[in-house]
């Protein structure tokens, strides 16, 4: 399976090698596979993990919503004024906005950690360790169920057109978890490895906010700069935004979270197939 | 009954190792310094940066259907890594590991209890990790909450249990799913004196169906009392094997008793 002591070539080659071989991927896949099969388990755990964090206050969950609400609003109002934008159109924008990229950054914060919080039960439980990537996968798709309510309500109070093109959202929301499970198992894999990984996604992360048009709209870039376009966020947002704000998103996004879904993925399926079997030894 | 099951395990030549991180091995920062600027003095940094433990090595062994094998050991000499390779918890290095038949690593018995929670919840929650289905956990869920004699207690979240009455329902669930390979750390605690009576006839009820067990302890009377064969195993190697009497005696011997 592995190889500690061959001289000469570097430990870090040979291990990466193995992840080639057909054997551990098909081990890897299976993993995978698994996983998704014990989903009352990691469904459940999901939920307690939601749970945890409210417990013993009286609006539990709800505190999600609330405290993203008091954001969208606050910074909704501010920013609105500095931008000089009809609040009439920003706020939905922001609200939208504001709880995708929620998703898309928790999915990877909480990403990171899927290994390292679930030590006690990694060594001791022989299920695959997927089910701890499916587990936060849920816990986030758990919060954003709560938060996509400020999103309507904003969308109520200002008018917003809502047509059919909102039927694309649960198929984005789809495509966005399954990107955020290759995260969730890659960067899960990197963190139980080395723990400043978490430090690292976070902080990009939180640059990344600033740089994606979460706050301010694409419009205001003036000529469309690279930044936008290679910004993986950027379209990651845009699919899911767009039909909430009753357009259709365009296919250029959509062809572009498709092609990080791909690539994400081979990756991953690599990495976890050359290292997965490490992480009990790791975390 | 559970005997005619056909369960087996066997194990090759398996060496498993552990690699020990300092902190600064923990980090990809001095990682990617590192191989950016010393790439050239390999030999030096691959010694220098993580050094291994030997935990296992070379370790052969293959039990049937009706084993029960006591292992024996110094603190560090790989009784419980042994027990979670046999559990599919780690992948050995080298060798190969082949298993028959459903396991259940029961290492404690409360692992993933949710304080929170209340006592039925936790019911189906414990019985999720023995790899139960929602639905086989809620046929049984009145024969569990029976044999807890919790009563209304159950309703109730478990922080506002005793001790005792934790282990009560973690011991119930725990023990309501027979697996065909059991293995376990120190055996299985079931709490306070009064329910000790009961505990043990249906503890010795559902290891009496359980295929295959494996288990670790220090407590030579438990190994004595559960086992017909054991291993002696030491700085990861296998000392003998054998009769659990011979073993012990050995085991004695080897302390200087």
């Amino acid at each position: 399976m592995s190889s500690d002591a061959h001289g000469g070539e570097s430990p870090l080659l040979i291990q990466l090698r193995q992840g080639l071989r057909r054997e551990q991927i098909d081990k890897a896949w299976r993993d995978i596979v698994a996983g998704w099969q014990r989903r009352e388990l990691w469904m459940t755990l999901g939920l307690h993990d939601v749970r945890q964090r409210y417990r013993r206050s009286k609006l539990g969950p709800f505190w999600i919503t609330i405290s993203m609400g008091v954001m969208v609003m606050a910074l909704g109002l501010l920013y609105g004024q500095i931008f000089g934008q009809d609040l009439h159109e920003y706020l939905p924008f922001l609200a939208a906005g504001f709880v995708v990229w929620g998703l898309i950054s928790t999915m990877l914060n909480d990403g990171c950690q899927a290994f390292i919080v679930a030590e006690g039960m990694i060594r001791q439980l022989n299920a695959p360790v997927s089910i701890y990537a499916y587990r936060g996968i849920w816990s986030t798709l758990i919060a954003f169920a709560h938060n996509i309510w400020i999103f309507f309500a904003v969308a109520l109070w200002f008018g917003v057109d809502l047509n059919w093109n909102l039927l694309w959202i649960p198929l984005a929301v789809f495509v966005l978890l399954v990107n955020g499970l290759w995260m969730a198992l890659f960067f899960g894999l990197l963190s139980a490895r080395f723990r400043d990984v978490p430090l690292i996604v976070g902080s990009v992360v939180q640059v990344l906010f600033f740089v994606t048009p979460v706050i301010w709209r694409p419009e205001m870039l003036p000529g469309r700069a690279l930044l936008l376009d290679l910004n993986p966020f950027y379209h990651m947002v845009e699919i899911v935004r767009a039909p909430m704000l009753g357009q259709a998103p365009g296919l250029e996004h959509w062809l572009t979270v498709l092609t990080i879904l791909l690539v994400g993925w081979a990756v991953t399926l690599f990495f976890y197939s050359a290292y997965r079997w490490r992480i009990p030894y790791w975390v | 009954m559970k005997d005619a099951k056909v369960a087996s395990i066997q194990v090759e030549n398996v060496s498993v190792s552990f690699p020990v991180y300092s902190a600064s091995t923990r980090s990809l920062k001095n990682r990617l310094i590192q191989s950016a600027t010393g790439g050239q003095i390999r030999a030096d940094r691959v010694s220098q940066r993580i050094s291994v433990v030997q935990a296992l090595q070379d370790i052969t062994l293959s039990l049937e259907s009706g084993d029960r094998l006591g292992l024996v050991g110094h603190n560090g000499a790989g009784k419980t890594t042994l027990l979670r390779v046999l559990g599919g918890i780690y992948e050995p290095n080298s060798g190969r590991v082949r298993v028959e038949g459903t396991r259940v690593p029961l290492f404690d018995i409360g692992l993933g209890m949710d304080q929170e929670s209340t006592g039925y919840e936790n019911i189906i929650l414990r019985g999720l990790f023995l790899g139960l289905t929602r639905q086989q956990i809620q046929a049984q869920l009145d024969e569990i909450a029976e044999f807890t004699e919790l009563g209304d207690f159950l309703s109730l979240p478990i922080r506002t249990y005793s001790a005792g009455m934790q282990m009560r329902l973690a011991f119930a669930v725990s023990t309501s799913v027979v697996p065909d390979i059991l293995l376990l750390d120190e055996g299985i605690g079931a709490g306070d004196a009064a329910f000790l009576q009961k505990a043990s006839e249906r503890l010795k009820r559902f290891t009496e169906q359980v295929s295959i067990i494996v288990l670790s302890s220090h407590s030579e009377d438990l190994i004595r009392s559960m086992c017909s064969k054991a291993l002696l195993m030491e700085h990861g190697r296998v000392i003998c094997a054998g009769p659990t009497e011979e073993v012990l005696e050995r085991y004695r011997s080897m302390r200087g008793w």
